[in-house]
């Protein structure tokens, strides 16, 4: 074999940069999921009418919950695109441990959807009236609460794998399953409570998913390949 | 490398598709798994790859080694795993860099090696999409060429390719059973190649 050249990357970098490119050329999962987000945050105030207050007060649930759905886009073809193009059975016969391989996909998802939603948050909040203290809120909640969403879809993702229009059924599995950090993520934004609390029980949530999501979602892959 | 099966059987979905299937390949042989559409070819390959679990029977590798049977084999099925925005260099580079086993990766230039010697240096820089489907074939199997595996599991290797890319994939094959592989190859045509044959008979209908 030729030594010449520059060595191949680590498998895990390898795929991380690959799916950024994949996402970027695309023209974009990441700004399409920015731009969900702002035209759901864009027709709120048409729906509740210009009370300023109102707004300022609910805004910051509007944010979570635009965020939310912002990420169910495009998660459904988080693992679906490699089992269809046969890259999931090359992913099964490396010597590379699935789960870290589904760790790295969910890193590379979030870093293209969920990343600049947290960015573009203070921005939209802006948009609904919400004072400095609850900008802040939101782009904190988000930043730890989105992961945890990113981590949970993934096993929804791996679990309607073979399915052909399973973006639907992604949407009804994992949306129960995202009430709690809906919950923590809403209350830690919008101050109703201390802020530190419920930052602090999320922070809990989006760990919890880190541990569990890797082993669930490969063992759902490893069925889902025959 | 020696590679054994006795009375494999394979289920999908609750149907037999073989049952007590054998067959044994020692380094340097060739098997050629005929049949009709519908036999069992292809979940044949994939069982062996370890894609597919076992419903009975047992594959069995000598020498024995800790290394799982999957990550011996290099398994090129249908579907070509090109990602259509990628180019075929950075396809190929990514499953170089996930395949290879050894203590010692081998170069970029083994990849660029690699697309040269299935023709494809002149469109290595093209996205996947814009390849004509012989072209993506060969971008599929490049990767025998770029990553050193012991067993080969081709399924349909030489569909779409022109008669040239015929003869380069041909020349690869028996370049590998030279130097002591393995080949399980599902065709319809007759290889030049030395092949032991393995048929499977029953149609899928019934």
């Amino acid at each position: 074999m030729k030594q010449n050249g520059a060595p191949l990357p680590s498998p895990l970098g390898a795929l991380l940069v690959r799916d950024l490119k994949i996402g970027r050329r695309i023209g974009g999962a990441a700004s399409m999921g920015v731009l969900f987000f702002l035209c759901l945050v864009a027709i709120t105030p048409f729906a509740v009418g210009p009370d300023l207050a109102l707004l300022a007060r609910i805004g910051p649930a509007i944010l979570w919950i635009a965020a939310l759905l912002a990420t169910l886009l495009g998660l459904d073809r988080l693992f679906q695109a490699d089992a269809e193009d046969g890259s999931l059975d090359l992913f099964l016969m490396s010597d590379t441990p699935l789960e870290l391989i589904v760790l790295v996909k969910c890193l590379a998802h979030w870093l293209l959807t969920g990343l600049p939603l947290v960015i573009a948050s203070p921005f939209f909040g802006l948009m609904l009236g919400l004072d400095a203290r609850a900008l802040e809120g939101v782009a904190a909640s988000l930043l730890v609460g989105t992961p945890a969403l990113t981590l949970i879809g993934a096993i929804g993702a791996a679990l309607t794998v073979s399915l052909r229009r399973g973006g639907l059924l992604l949407a009804i599995l994992i949306l129960p399953l995202a009430i709690p950090i809906l919950i923590f993520g809403v209350a830690a934004a919008s101050g109703a409570m201390a802020f530190l609390t419920p930052f602090l029980v999320l922070c809990g949530l989006t760990l919890a998913a880190l541990a569990l999501t890797p082993f669930a979602a490969a063992l759902a892959l490893r069925n889902g390949a025959e | 490398m020696q590679i054994e099966a006795s009375a494999l059987s394979v289920e999908r979905g609750g149907r037999i598709i073989f049952a007590d299937l054998g067959f044994r390949l020692e380094a340097g042989e060739a098997l050629r798994v005929n049949g009709p559409n519908g036999a069992g070819k292809s979940t044949l390959l994939k069982a062996i790859a370890g894609l597919l679990p076992l419903a009975a029977g047992k594959i069995e590798i000598a020498p024995a080694s800790e290394v799982r049977r999957a990550e011996l084999c290099h398994y090129v099925g249908h579907a070509d795993a090109l990602k259509p925005n990628l180019t075929a260099f950075e396809n190929l580079a990514f499953l170089a860099a996930l395949l290879v086993t050894s203590a010692a990766r081998p170069g970029v230039a083994a990849v660029e090696a690699a697309l040269e010697r299935l023709g494809l240096s002149a469109v290595a820089d093209l996205p996947a999409a814009y390849l004509s489907a012989g072209q993506k074939r060969r971008a599929g199997l490049a990767r025998l060429v770029a990553v050193d595996r012991p067993i080969w599991l081709l399924d349909e290797p030489l569909t779409a390719l022109d008669a040239p890319a015929q003869a380069v994939i041909l020349e690869i094959m028996a370049a590998h059973i030279t130097a002591g592989g393995v080949i399980v190859v599902a065709t319809h045509t007759d290889l030049p190649i030395g092949t032991a044959d393995l048929a499977l008979g029953r149609a899928a209908h019934r």
